[in-house]
């Protein structure tokens, strides 16, 4: 997969150095991958380090601890709860439809990813491969609608959705109709994942493509026999990236969900806050808003752990747009 | 930005008969419909609804009755409601804050990280988890952090014997109070900086030191140019994002039971979804839209146009 390094197309001279890494690979010019002060030194950044991680930490473990401590001890700041309260969790299983939340979440996260990772896939490599009329052009749109804030089409959207009866209750296919605003828009490709899996395509010499059309491949298989095994880790962050965006995501669960057994995780957090809040009157009941924070995150922190080196790949690729 | 050198170009006529021989081919088919779901999803999704944008944007419309066309009357209207001066300045001060605060905290962080060697990957994991956490939860936990009497933050300054600010309720601390929470989650741009400062060759580092070039020198003379380009990134995008602020300020302070929040934390974002979807002003929530549309563009010019001079791309010159 070394490859990746070597971009096939011919590069304007100002252009950034060739996208993702293949897993594993250490940055081109991996020079300080080594510490190069004194032992001294590098001993004293690493006691900096560690300190800055114990104040990043915090909050988190702060959270979980909390989630654990009966309602009058939440705030009493202690590390390790001095009596364990693991029924909090019990009470926001009961307090709220938690679990068809959880699922909602999960099944309209597994629809978003796979849907845009499926399609911005095609677009890609329709503008990493081919030659054509205006192909400039049209990927100077996908760049410049990167850049439109989400506001200026929401409303609109929005309309459209509503005139189809998609805000209304009831069910599509199986499906509850106002969920679908929230992943269908994925079947039409999004325009940082297409920049994203071109630079990734971009990077597999032409030869690949060229020899396979000489195996007597048409373009569909081509992609789908050897652009997309080739690209798989590109597919892989696509797919992680847009899971999480969508898990995350409270704007469109907002605007769109209305029945609450069809809320996402964030949506039924936020109103959690509403009920339990202190502004509900009293001093509210934060154990149950914390414990319902802690499992619309976990998730998220798992699949970092399984997915870390596609995260930094992804992230460390965007900075080079420049 | 960056200028591409033209090959020399053949005769305008040649060019254009190919351009159009160019539709005969069976590949540029192909391509098209490769590229057809971003065609649909550009004219369905993001074309088609900003121009209906626009045009909703002249009429009074709140989908039970039917739409009036009132001109340029919205625009009047924003321009003249205090509300919006309110969370344009609400907006830019925050953003003014939260940007430079997360390049300098972010660059910091990575600097550090580029000294220790392989451990790096442990704490850039660690500095990347906030990230992860969803912005509601952030919301949650900036409420329970920056709670004035019982809030971690608070507690933490007793210790020092400062007297903590109420964050949550004082109107001038909520804006502060918000960017140091944003600040938890730089992650990403740790990891942005961290890629681009492993891409500064040392030989760049070992010449300038033979020159007699202190710490401080090398940092300005070569490190930041080198890594201009990801700065320069990081600055439009994050700017971008920051103007539109609004799920964790949302959670905070605009809940079910307090549905008109504080006016210190009245964001442009906010504003803008309140009127659309609380109070069904559809054509007027377009208005501001196209607003927030012009001030985001203004901006991201002045930003490139400043820029300019400072950013460096190898291989250009």
């Amino acid at each position: 997969m070394s490859q990746a390094a070597s971009p096939a197309g011919p590069a304007s001279p100002a252009a950034p150095p060739p996208a993702v890494l293949a897993p594993g690979q250490v940055p081109p010019a991996g020079r300080r991958w080594l510490p190069t002060g004194s032992p001294l030194k590098t001993a004293f950044y690493m006691t900096l380090l560690i300190g800055l991680s114990i104040l990043f930490l915090y909050p988190f473990i702060w959270t979980v601890s909390a989630s654990l401590k009966p309602r009058e001890e939440v705030f009493d700041n202690k590390l390790i709860p001095s009596t364990f309260h693991p029924s909090n969790y019990l009470d926001v299983w009961h307090a709220a439809p938690m679990a068809s939340w959880f699922v909602n979440s999960a099944y309209i996260g597994i629809l978003a990813a796979g849907a845009v990772t499926v399609s911005s896939g095609l677009v890609a490599f329709g503008f990493a491969y081919f030659r054509f009329p205006l192909r400039n052009f049209f990927f100077a749109c996908v760049l410049a609608t990167m850049m439109l804030p989400g506001a200026v089409t929401m409303i609109p959207v929005y309309l459209i959705w509503n005139h189809l009866g998609f805000t209304h209750p009831g069910t599509f296919l199986g499906l509850a109709k106002q969920q679908y605003p929230l992943w269908v828009q994925n079947v039409f490709a999004s325009p940082f994942y297409v920049f994203l899996l071109r630079q990734f395509f971009l990077g597999i010499p032409r030869e690949v493509f060229e020899a396979a059309r000489m195996d007597g491949d048409n373009y569909w298989t081509m992609f789908w026999r050897m652009a997309v095994p080739l690209a798989k880790p590109a597919l892989i962050v696509t797919f992680v990236f847009e899971f999480v965006a969508s898990w995350r995501d409270l704007l469109k669960p907002l605007i769109y969900l209305r029945d609450d057994h069809l809320y996402t995780i964030p949506r039924g957090l936020f109103v959690l806050l509403g009920q339990y809040g202190p502004s509900a009157g009293g001093e509210g009941d934060w154990q149950i808003i914390i414990a319902a924070a802690v499992i619309a995150t976990v998730p998220m922190i798992v699949i970092f752990f399984l997915g870390q080196r596609f995260f930094v790949e992804g992230i460390a690729t965007q900075g080079r747009k420049g | 930005m960056a200028t591409v050198s033209r090959a020399a170009a053949p005769g305008p006529g040649s060019r254009a008969r190919r351009w159009a021989a160019g539709f005969k081919e069976r590949d540029t088919w192909a391509a098209y419909a490769f590229l057809t779901p971003w065609f649909i999803g550009f004219f369905v999704f993001t074309a088609g609804p900003m121009v209906a944008s626009f045009i909703l944007s002249l009429t009074d419309y709140d989908i039970i009755s039917s739409t009036q066309y009132v001109g340029l009357e919205n625009y009047r209207q924003l321009i003249h409601d205090p509300k919006v001066s309110l969370a344009i300045r609400n907006t830019l001060v925050y953003t003014a804050m939260t940007v430079p605060a997360t390049m300098a905290v972010a660059l910091g962080l990575a600097m550090l990280l580029a000294r220790v060697g392989r451990a790096a990957g442990v704490f850039r994991t660690i500095f990347y988890l906030p990230v992860m956490t969803p912005l509601v939860a952030v919301g949650v936990l900036y409420l329970l952090l920056f709670n004035g009497s019982f809030g971690l933050i608070n507690r933490a300054l007793e210790v020092i014997h400062i007297q903590g600010p109420f964050w949550t309720t004082d109107p001038h601390w909520v804006k502060p109070g918000l960017a140091l929470m944003a600040l938890w989650a730089v992650g990403a741009n740790v990891v942005i900086y961290l890629a681009a400062l492993m891409g500064v060759p040392q030989q760049l580092y070992d010449a300038a030191a033979m020159d007699g070039a202190g710490r401080w020198r090398r940092f300005r003379d070569v490190t930041l140019p080198m890594i201009s380009p990801a700065l320069f990134f990081t600055f439009i995008i994050l700017t971008i994002a920051s103007l539109q602020t609004f799920e964790q300020v949302y959670t905070a302070f605009f809940n079910a039971n307090t549905p008109t929040g504080t006016d210190a934390a009245l964001f442009y974002v906010i504003y803008l979804f309140q009127q659309a979807f609380t109070f069904l002003h559809m054509g007027y929530a377009s208005a501001l839209a196209w607003l927030l549309f012009l001030i985001i563009g203004i901006v991201t010019v002045i930003q490139i146009v400043l820029s300019r001079r400072f950013v460096y791309y190898e291989g250009e010159r």
